[in-house]
């Protein structure tokens, strides 16, 4: 689960970590406000959404799709200057590297004090799970695509890894700071930084904080300018707080919904819908009917829990897509019974009034029984025994329906 | 032969009177398992009807592994107290036994816990933890067998190749996949697909490479992280017998989560495509085809001369 910049630097500032003022806004008026109360010269207006690559990024009319400023996160030398990105960045899509060329609706903007920079640095808390332990990883070229910095010049990039029986150690923490180049003040402010910092993503569970870029000001003092932190949702029961920084906007409304249903489910821009248990049988599905010429239009993963309900809601959010023009449904019974899974389709597909071709493979538990069910009953359903005969038949289905 | 469990493995499972303990345990006594008990804190003193006998539960590990010698344990308990469970298993198999293997099926542990307790574990030297999130572990015997976890058992007999795999169905699937050409496994390892768990490849290939029994394997990985890699660089120095390769999520979106919380391609690493180019570099026989399995098995044992 990602948060917003400004909801990061709240957990930051409340940590000890450095950061400038800044204030939250969701309109030009509280933009205004904001830079008054600051008291700052020079403040960074900043689009707020949860996508990278934000200052690089461009900002185009909803409505008339015309580009409307070069530039998602700007620098305001005055009142009016503040007045005009605020008005060109609220209600108006992102687009950046990251959000795809559909870009983000901008609702929240942050309103930060501006800073003398010395120096940027890269700073990152993330888990690393080849070494099975949490790795902070820093650069001294800040400010730039850390994936650029590692692949043209990997001995910028400087590595600890904290034993979580030993926890991070003061050896650790200089050694990070002199690799940066730090000294006197700011590598003494740098130290506490860095610790409060792993304090904040151990007590909140985190799975990664960035800081990019982290700076060293000419009064020698380290603040995080920028702040993306996201949570590990596996963790989401011993943190309800969560529930507020929650940004449902940012989300896929139909894999929040899938969640809430106990699926999980992944839109892709194929024809053919798939309904699997387990995750590594969904992704090969989607590989198998890759293999034969189709292109799946979803992952999707019933769980192990599955159950009459979850399977209609299953049916219905792969129907909900307009580009589903057939479905195969894998499953390979464990705990999950094929003819449980047969019964659930049937009431389904009733439910949803099911109109595209539908394929289905049966195997393991109950799978005698799961065909038996479906061959005896009024729907009408090519049923199979392998994964390869099944994506043989919906993509000869889909081609058989276009033709 | 067979790695880490077989016939006589005595099993504990913690967290028994649970309907998840309760169901699988029934399940796995009639698969052949030997359950000799479980855990439930606050429950000790109580018995377990399950079909042909009456097991115990014990309050604690210590207590439990004391009365039973038990040599395994499989953890059905609820995520949030996992890891702790995982611990407590650890200390008390070292302090008893000096040894034990811990099987935890449990999914959705926050890996910032099973950062702490595979941490741990690793200074355990006699303690192996297969999991979490992951169908198990299971070892096909002349009639039933030793299975310990959740797979279906009736899709399995025993034979002569070793399955790895970070999925749960689709190590069904691959188990299918040796049927289907007449050859059955020695055991079969669900190595989970959270981004931080115990047993990985490397361990189970080295495992299979000193069993005697095992004379070829099968790999099944998934796109994220780089243990598909690490372990095909291992196989290209150490391992003599073949393996058949398949990896899940050639057409996954990158930035995604697939399913598996460890099931994502980040910074454009962690594709199919580099795990596929990693196994073929390391020799290993692919299947792009998960239906291809068997026959590319098939193709790995004639040139291997084992058929």
């Amino acid at each position: 689960m990602n948060i917003h910049e400004y909801q990061g630097k709240q957990l930051f500032r409340s940590a000890g970590v450095k950061v400038q003022d800044g204030v939250h806004c969701k309109s030009v008026k509280e933009a205004l406000a904001a830079y008054d109360s600051l008291g700052s010269k020079v403040v960074a207006v900043k689009s707020q959404i949860h996508a990278g690559g934000r200052g690089k990024g461009n900002l185009y009319c909803p409505t008339s799709g015309d580009l409307l400023m070069e530039g998602g996160v700007k620098i305001a030398f005055s009142r009016d200057e503040v007045e005009t990105y605020a008005e060109n960045i609220l209600g108006h899509i992102l687009v950046t590297k990251q959000t795809g060329p559909a870009g983000k609706l901008v609702s929240n903007l942050y309103v930060e004090a501006g800073c003398e920079i010395a120096h940027e640095y890269y700073l990152a808390l993330l888990v690393d799970r080849e070494a099975k332990a949490v790795l902070i990883m820093a650069s001294t070229e800040g400010g730039m695509d850390i994936e650029e910095v590692a692949e043209n010049t990997p001995e910028a990039i400087h590595k600890i890894w904290v034993d979580p029986q030993a926890d991070l150690l003061e050896s650790q923490k200089r050694k990070l700071g002199m690799a940066l180049g730090l000294s006197g003040a700011a590598l003494k402010d740098f130290l506490g930084m860095i610790g409060s910092l792993y304090d904040l993503f151990v007590s909140n569970d985190c799975s990664m904080v960035e800081i990019n870029p982290l700076v060293r000001t000419k009064s020698d003092e380290m603040v995080a300018l920028d702040a993306k932190v996201s949570f590990d949702e596996n963790a989401s029961f011993r943190h309800t707080d969560w529930g507020e920084l929650r940004d449902l906007s940012e989300e896929e409304p139909t894999e929040t919904r899938a969640k809430e249903a106990g699926l999980s489910y992944v839109k892709l821009d194929g024809d053919i819908g798939c309904l699997v248990n387990g995750a590594g049988l969904a992704m090969a599905s989607m590989d198998v009917i890759k293999l034969y010429g189709g292109e799946p239009a979803n992952f999707l993963d019933i769980g192990g829990g599955a159950n009459k309900e979850s399977i209609t809601t299953a049916f219905g959010i792969i129907l909900e897509d307009p580009n589903v023009e057939g479905i195969l449904v894998n499953i390979f019974g464990g705990i999950i019974r094929c003819d449980m899974v047969a019964r659930s389709i049937i009431d389904a597909s009733r439910e949803v009034g099911l109109s595209v071709p539908l394929v289905v493979r049966f195997s393991g538990t109950n799978h005698v029984e799961g065909r038996t069910v479906l061959e005896e009953s009024s729907l009408e359903v090519t049923t199979v025994s392998t994964l390869a005969e099944g994506a043989e038949a919906i993509v000869a289905a889909l081609e058989g329906a276009k033709a | 032969m067979s790695i880490w469990i077989d016939e006589t493995s005595k099993v504990l499972v913690q967290g028994i009177t649970g309907s998840q303990g309760t169901f699988h345990a029934t399940r796995m006594i009639e698969y052949g398992t030997d359950v000799v008990g479980g855990v439930t804190p606050g429950k000790g003193g109580q018995m377990v009807e399950l079909p042909g006998r009456e097991v115990p539960v014990f309050d604690d590990m210590t207590e439990a592994i004391s009365q039973t010698d038990a040599d395994v344990s499989v953890i059905y308990v609820p995520a949030r107290f996992a890891a702790s469970a995982i611990i407590e298993a650890a200390d008390a198999f070292n302090e008893i036994k000096g040894e034990g293997l811990i099987v935890c099926i449990t999914e959705g542990i926050p890996t910032l816990d099973m950062v702490r307790s595979v941490g741990h574990i690793s200074k355990i030297p006699g303690i192996r933890l297969i999991g979490p999130n992951c169908p198990g572990i299971i070892t096909p015997g002349e009639d039933g067998g030793c299975k310990v976890g959740i797979m279906p058992g009736y899709i399995h007999a025993k034979g002569r190749i070793g399955v790895i795999s970070k999925s749960g169905t689709l190590t069904y699937e691959a188990v299918a996949q040796t049927m289907s050409v007449g050859e059955g496994q020695t055991t079969c390892i669900g190595i989970g697909g959270d981004p931080v768990s115990g047993t990985g490849f490397i361990d189970c290939l080295a495992a299979f490479e000193e069993d005697p029994e095992t004379e070829a394997v099968v790999l099944i990985g998934e796109i994220g992280g780089t243990a598909e890699e690490e372990a095909a660089a291992w196989v290209a120095d150490n391992f003599s017998k073949p393996i058949v390769g398949f990896v899940a999520g050639a057409t996954a979106p990158p930035g995604k989560r697939m399913g598996h919380a460890g099931a994502i391609i980040s910074g454009g690493k962690g594709t199919a495509a580099e795990k596929f180019a990693a196994f073929e570099a390391a020799g290993i026989h692919i299947a792009r085809d998960p239906s291809e399995i068997g026959a590319t098995l098939k193709i790995a044992l004639e040139q291997a001369g084992l058929l």
